[in-house]
């Protein structure tokens, strides 16, 4: 089963001073007054951030209810927003297998990958014994994802007391965080080159084609780093 | 609960939890040294690094009520304020809320 040490060690990493739980918190707060807006009920929302969890597909899929888009509009749309949780997800798990581990606390687990759960790990996964680094995770995705929920929960009752600025204001935290976040973790030639080229290319694509702008910009962003920083260890 | 909005939230989660699982299912057998891994870290922060550039420039939401000029404000003086404070993520990140209420009042 899950070890409780390295558990609630995950789980207490929300309350680091510099933790994401702030920006989260905040950013479904947002998440919670918009659905309210868009006519969801308290259960509908709560049960939307538990089963999705992703920030961008939860605003994808709120927009596209209101200009009244199709199933498969709707599932494709927030598809091509989420796919990038997929190298998200193949750059973690192998830091975290270990043969003595059930294959179900990986499957299970994944459904906490998001961006303010990922950089927690991948800038405390050394500090943590491989055996223990699954049971460390679950922690911090149970921290964050309660977090979110919780967000929501305030949200949807405070929507009424929020005006349009301070929605605005609470719209832009997680993006200022998560960039900060992210020059912070530009310590390599690969990783920095990798966070240049992607907010570089990601609104260039967006010219050609906003649904596949975050893919081909990480895509191709991502590869010319990956060349660029072999030639330099060559 | 409506069945429209039930199954949206069904249909969403669907589309996010798969490219979740497929990771999770295809990582199994790749080593945290390969280059294979290097490539998809690599690919990872790069598709987070035009996510938030794209969320900015061109948001969703009612952050795209806010003036592009406000965004940008917003994000260099973060960004000023995360090198001033010797790499702090809460000073800017709280900041940036109350920047952004009080400029899209005027811009």
């Amino acid at each position: 089963m899950i070890n409780k040490e390295f558990f609630f060690k995950g789980f207490k990493s929300i309350l680091a001073p510099d933790s994401p739980a702030l920006a989260l918190g905040c950013c479904f707060i947002a998440i919670g007054a918009l659905l309210k807006n868009l006519g969801f009920n308290i259960q509908e929302s709560i049960f939307s951030t538990m089963l999705t969890y992703a920030l961008p597909g939860s605003l994808v899929m709120a927009e596209s209810l209101l200009v009244g888009a199709s199933l498969l509009n709707i599932f494709l749309a927030v598809w091509f927003v989420n796919a990038r949780l997929y190298p998200m997800a193949v750059s973690l798990f192998p830091l975290m297998m270990h043969k003595s581990q059930p294959k179900w606390k990986y499957y299970f687990s994944c459904h906490f990958i998001a961006v303010s759960a990922w950089l927690i790990m991948k800038s405390n996964y050394k500090s943590i014994d491989k055996k223990h680094r699954i049971d460390f995770w679950i922690g911090i995705g149970c921290a964050t994802w309660t977090t979110a929920v919780i967000g929501t929960f305030i949200g949807f009752y405070a929507s009424d007391y929020l005006d349009k600025n301070m929605m605005m204001g609470l719209a832009i935290l997680n993006p200022i965080y998560f960039l900060c976040m992210m020059v912070g973790a530009m310590k390599t030639i690969q990783i920095t080159t990798a966070v240049i080229l992607g907010l570089i290319l990601g609104p260039i694509f967006y010219f050609l084609s906003p649904e596949w702008s975050i893919l081909l910009g990480g895509l191709v962003g991502g590869t010319i780093a990956y060349f660029i920083g072999e030639l330099n260890v060559n | 609960m409506s069945t429209s909005v039930f199954l949206a939230i069904l249909v969403t989660s669907l589309a996010t939890f798969s490219s979740r699982f497929l990771g999770a299912i295809s990582s199994q057998g790749i080593k945290e040294t390969s280059k294979l891994f290097k490539w998809f870290n690599c690919l990872a922060y790069s598709t987070l690094a035009a996510l938030i550039a794209r969320t900015i420039i061109f948001p969703v939401g009612v952050l795209s009520d806010a003036s592009y000029l406000s965004r940008v404000t917003v994000v260099l003086f973060c960004l000023l304020i995360f090198f001033i404070s010797k790499r702090n993520f809460v000073y800017p990140t709280v900041i940036s809320a109350i920047m952004m209420a009080v400029l899209s009042n005027y811009f």
